[in-house]
């Protein structure tokens, strides 16, 4: 029996196309004493790239999802193993036709080449397809087919010239770990495989639909199900077999049915997400040796495809006749919110996630994570989207995974909204204000597990008094109440409540509390108690990791307050860099401080009824904390101001304990009656208010990609102590102004070749310039909408996105592409378009 | 003229197939279900014959419920009429098995007409018995050879009469059974044809008629399953390409054959 070697720098689990690109860029990278592990054998071990479709469609709204999709075509072209046989997504129905003017402005975004075919152009493309079902075309040249078994195995070749220890047929048994000094801190020690121990101080879990599994060896959990997707091949097709070539036909996307038809060789490959979604524990799939083809190539169940076999046939005909020679129930990944797994998982240290990976994105996903462990965090480009970090305990159950999954499979080729909420496993957690939300009308959208209002019924009496127009165009008015902008002017000329118990709060205590602070921290966080700081965190390549606010609570206390999106990263970042002195200690307490936000200008007034505390800008200056008593009704609660604004209007953010939050609710909005309090929803807090202030969040404006220079937020000065990033953000720095800044921009007219008023979504609508071209910078970054949305108090509907300095001027004409048409928009500026003097937030 | 085939639904070959706990059933769990190979190809001879002589071809299964994927698989590869004589889904033995399709097939006969010819599998995947086929021709009454890879149909002879080729070292053997009658084929008779899409899609329509199956066991029963040790074998690879040649002359060199 082979051996295993009893140490290594590292150990990888898998070798499929994640692990096999792991190890090469890796190596590339100089890591050496590598050991790449598979309990099957090579090349092709039985994981779900042996069966994989292997053609890359290079089009994807999602920003990660789209380059790193990119990167991967890159990365087979440059070894030779891909053909670009070209691809088109056909439209059955008006609203795929709509969708493809979508498609084709995230092609602009991305820079892919596509085009819009009539029916008659896609036939002249695949002749064999049947036109009088087909509306519109969606082609690009360069969707690809690869060779993702060989691309594969020339990687592990290329490591193990690097010295990489490749063992096949080694199944890993157990993954040890050890505790560290601080509580909960375990870090990974050896792997134990049917071969013999592998002492190491790091592992890769790259096993792809087993990956769960393993990852659970370590008390771990990487979030995915393993699932089916159903596939045949038909064939002889004489037609194709006279192509005398795997790939001679561009691929089609029969994207109404939720199916493609692939060309291989004399055969077509007919694959679905339109069947019910079917899912296997990972124990239930069989072994190599139980598995009649492989482990991830499952019995067809044929019931489940027959109406994908009816719907092939009616768009080409000459399947019906051809004979199904193989039929699988393919085994893929599927996580919760359909992103990838990368990254360190939060319970260990040093054990590392690449799963829930296609073979589209297989090599640029390897790239990311091996750079991330080279480097301390990914270089390619941002990935928040796609780090295992992100998901909340409650994200990481089979419960919510497997009814997550279920829900968005039947969407893999869907019509996906920017907006669209989920409907299954919703109010996993609320707030303390929920049931009279509820009473009041509201429409809750859920932000990871925590649900929000985004606006109030009970404020339509508010569109008549402010004459607020609805949209014309469904999709734009799809997700959107024009409430959202009725409730925005009565924050602006009265005052809103807005609840913000999503807020994830976590406090740094103990002797060293404040020096970690500082070394997370951008900003100066030593500042005097009862002061806030707005800062943010960097990678350490000095682009952002996060944005958040810090508060000194006390001598050895810090508090951080971050959003929901970000709350499981930046949670894991603060433990993950902690010192191992016992000198810091971490907790979060999200779950006993609520959070309402109350601003306007008549804010003062609302909270002035509930205390007698000076709350002028003396006595409650911007940003400070005050600790105060409120009269509720009788009741006195003890509660924490901190005057800030995330809407440009001068107000507070209430922080109470998490059981007082209703009484503290039903005093303000009985306080509030006479001076106009509304409650006010997410659409207000976190778009229209914050856009017309031009104010960053973190995931749209602000990626690792991006420094604070180029977002505007680095500070006059940088202060003494060390911290994360601190020293390319010094070079940054030195090398004078930004090449990009953070603009806001005002669309200058709305209105669409049909006359129709269209309202952008903030879904990285390209920036263009005059004479359409797309706008690069020197990095390859593209300038895109980050965040659209209305300003109703500037009457514009404003867009935001990274400039070029020469166009980041003030007044500077440009267009943005929407729906695959182009509006004229104008640069306001890298600040606020409303207020801009902040006389509102210090009055 | 009318063919009856008779199928059986084993788990899928091609893999290693557990045995439960109690050693009494084999463990489906990680299985796909397929007709034993040779039932399969008694199904492609059938439609084949029926496609060059005319006719009907109907399929009769015993078994569990979930024995009308195979009667829809026939069909969907050609055959016009499928059989259940449903189970509990137990075990039955061969005298059992064959005594329950001898009346299920004399129930069909005397409804609609004697069958001119019974297609056996040689032997089904599973439990291997070799016993069905005769079981069942010896009690109608038919004859019937096993082991056939090859057949013809003389209509025009008196009565019709089946020719039956079958193997045997250094030639073959040719039978001619005059019809009504009944063979065991073997695997390599033919090469069975994959359904076609259209032919899937038809075989959801079709009407299966379901019959009871009794029978009283018979004297063969099971006492307990084991999986046999199994030989493992070790491939290498010995290179690709050019680089490879000398490795293929060194193992060549080392088989005595250069």
């Amino acid at each position: 029996m082979a051996e295993v070697p009893e140490k290594a720098k590292c150990v990888v689990i898998g070798a499929g196309i994640v692990g096999n690109c792991l190890v090469g860029h890796l190596t590339r990278l100089g890591w050496t004493d590598l050991v790449l592990l598979d309990k099957g054998p090579l090349p092709n071990p039985g994981g779900s790239t042996g069966h994989a479709s292997n053609f890359i469609f290079p089009v994807d709204h999602n920003k990660e999802m789209c380059l790193l999709g990119k990167q991967s075509a890159e990365q087979y072209r440059d070894l030779g193993l891909s053909v670009d046989s070209g691809g088109i997504e056909v439209a059955r129905t008006q609203e795929r036709v709509d969708e493809f003017k979508r498609r084709m402005t995230s092609a602009v975004a991305w820079g892919v080449e596509a085009r819009l075919l009539t029916a008659e152009q896609v036939r002249e493309l695949v002749p064999f397809i049947n036109t009088d079902i087909v509306l519109e075309g969606f082609y690009c040249p360069t969707v690809s087919v690869v060779d993702s078994l060989e691309t594969g195995t020339q990687m592990r070749n290329a490591a193990v010239s690097g010295g990489c220890h490749v063992a096949a047929n080694t199944e890993v048994l157990d993954i040890i770990t050890e505790d560290g000094p601080n509580p909960g801190d375990r870090t990974v020690r050896a792997v134990v495989t049917d071969k013999g121990t592998i002492e190491t101080a790091c592992v890769v879990i790259a096993c792809g639909v087993w990956s769960n599994r393993v990852a659970n060896m370590a008390d771990a959990r990487i979030p995915l199900v393993p699932a089916v997707h159903q596939m045949v091949d038909v064939g002889p097709l004489d037609i194709l077999a006279e192509t005398n070539n795997e790939i001679g036909y561009p691929i089609v996307r029969d994207m109404d049915t939720f199916c493609y038809e692939r060309q291989s060789a004399g055969s077509m490959e007919v694959g679905s997400y339109a069947h019910r979604p079917i899912f296997h524990h990972p124990d239930e799939i069989p072994s190599n040796e139980e598995a009649a083809l492989s482990p991830t190539e499952m019995p067809f169940t044929p019931d489940d495809f027959d109406l994908q076999m009816e719907q092939a046939i009616d768009l080409m005909d000459m399947l019906g006749d051809a004979e199904i020679k193989y039929a699988i129930n393919g085994l893929l990944s599927l996580t919760p919110d359909a992103m990838p797994c990368l990254g360190e998982l939060p319970e260990v240290r040093n054990l590392w996630s690449a799963a829930a990976i296609w073979v589209k994105e297989g090599p640029g996903m390897a790239q990311v994570v091996a750079e991330w462990m080279t480097f301390g965090y990914p270089r390619v480009i941002d990935v928040h989207g796609a780090d295992v970090a992100r998901f909340y305990p409650e994200e990481r159950g089979d419960d919510h995974i497997w009814a997550r999954s279920a829900e968005h499979f039947n969407k893999t080729y869907g019509i996906v909204h920017p907006q669209e909420q989920w409907e299954s496993r919703r109010n996993l957690r609320v707030g303390p204000y929920f049931s009279r939300q509820q009473d009041l009308g509201a429409e809750f959208f859920q932000a990871r597990t925590w649900e929000r209002p985004q606006w109030f019924e009970s404020n339509a009496d508010l569109v008549d008094r402010y004459e607020v127009e609805g949209r014309e165009v469904e999709w734009d008015a799809r997700w959107w109440s024009p409430i959202t902008v009725a409730e925005h002017l009565n924050l602006r000329e009265n005052c809103g409540l807005v609840d913000l118990s999503a807020f994830q709060v976590f406090e740094l205590t103990g002797p060293g509390a404040v020096a970690y602070a500082e070394y997370l921290a951008v900003n100066k966080v030593d500042v005097a108690v009862g002061r806030s700081v707005y800062t943010p965190w960097l990678t350490p390549d000095g682009g952002f990791h996060s944005d958040l606010t810090m508060m000194r609570m006390g001598p050895e206390r810090v508090r951080i307050v971050t959003g929901v999106f970000d709350g499981g990263r930046d949670e894991f970042w603060a433990r993950r860099h902690m010192p191992t002195d016992g000198s810091v200690r971490f907790a979060s307490i999200t779950d006993r401080i609520t959070t309402l936000g109350i601003w306007g200008p008549n804010a003062p007034h609302v909270m002035g009824a509930l205390t007698s505390q000076d709350l002028s800008q003396a006595g409650s200056p911007y940003g400070s904390l005050v600790e105060v008593e409120l009269d509720c009704g009788g009741r006195t609660i003890e509660a924490t101001l901190l005057r800030i604004s995330y809407v440009g209007d001068t107000g507070w953010e209430v922080y109470a304990d998490w059981d007082d939050g209703p009484v503290l609710w039903d005093a303000l909005m009985a306080a509030g009656a006479d001076y106009g309090l509304r409650p006010t929803g997410g659409a207000v807090y976190g778009t229209s208010g914050r856009l017309e202030k031009g104010y960053r969040l973190m995931g749209a404006e602000l990626e690792s990609e991006y420094n604070p220079l180029e977002a505007g937020l680095a500070r006059p000065k940088v202060k003494a102590a060390p911290f994360i990033g601190k020293e390319p953000y010094l070079a940054a720095r030195a090398t004078g102004d930004p090449e990009v800044s953070m603009c806001v921009l005002t669309v200058e007219d709305q209105t669409d070749g049909a006359g129709r008023k269209r309202y952008m979504q903030g879904g990285n609508e390209p920036i263009l310039t005059q004479d359409g071209q797309r706008i690069t910078d020197s990095h390859g970054r593209v300038s895109r909408v980050t965040t659209a949305g209305p300003g109703p108090s500037v009457g514009k509907h404003l867009l935001m996105g990274y400039l070029p300095a020469e166009l980041a001027r003030p007044g500077t004409d440009l267009q943005v592409m929407y729906m695959n048409e182009l509006f004229p928009v104008k640069v306001a500026g890298t600040g606020a378009v409303f207020d801009p003097d902040d006389t509102r937030l210090k009055s | 003229m009318r063919i009856l085939c008779c199928v059986k639904r084993v788990a899928a070959p091609g893999a290693k197939i557990n045995v439960t706990a109690d050693g009494l059933a084999v463990d489906a769990s990680q299985l796909g279900f397929a007709t034993s190979p040779h039932e399969e190809c008694g199904v492609e001879e059938a439609v084949q014959l029926v496609e060059r002589h005319g006719g009907e071809v109907t399929v009769l299964t015993l078994g569990p419920p979930e024995s009308a994927e195979q009667l829809r698989y026939a069909a969907s590869v050609g055959a016009h009429r499928g059989v259940l004589a449903a189970t509990d889904g137990s075990a039955w033995d061969p005298q059992r098995t064959a005594a329950a399709l001898t009346e299920a097939i004399r129930g069909l006969e005397a409804r609609e007409g004697p069958f001119d010819l019974l297609i056996f599998g040689n032997e089904s995947a599973d439990s291997g018995g070799f016993q069905v086929g005769v079981r069942v021709a010896y009690a109608l009454g038919r004859p019937i050879v096993n082991g056939i890879k090859g057949i013809e149909v003389d209509a025009e002879a008196d009565g019709g009469v089946v020719r039956a080729r079958r193997e045997i070292d250094g030639g073959f053997e040719v039978y001619e059974l005059p019809m009504p009658a009944a063979v065991g084929v073997k695997e390599g008779i033919n090469l069975p044809r994959y359904p076609t899409m259209r032919g899937r899609l038809a075989s959801k329509k079709l009407e299966i008629a379901e019959l009871g199956a009794h029978a009283e066991p018979g004297g063969q029963s099971l006492v307990r399953l084991r999986r046999p040790q199994e030989t493992v074998t070790e491939t290498e690879i010995l290179g690709r390409g050019p680089e490879a040649a000398a490795a293929v002359v060194d193992v060549l060199e080392e088989l005595g054959v250069l």
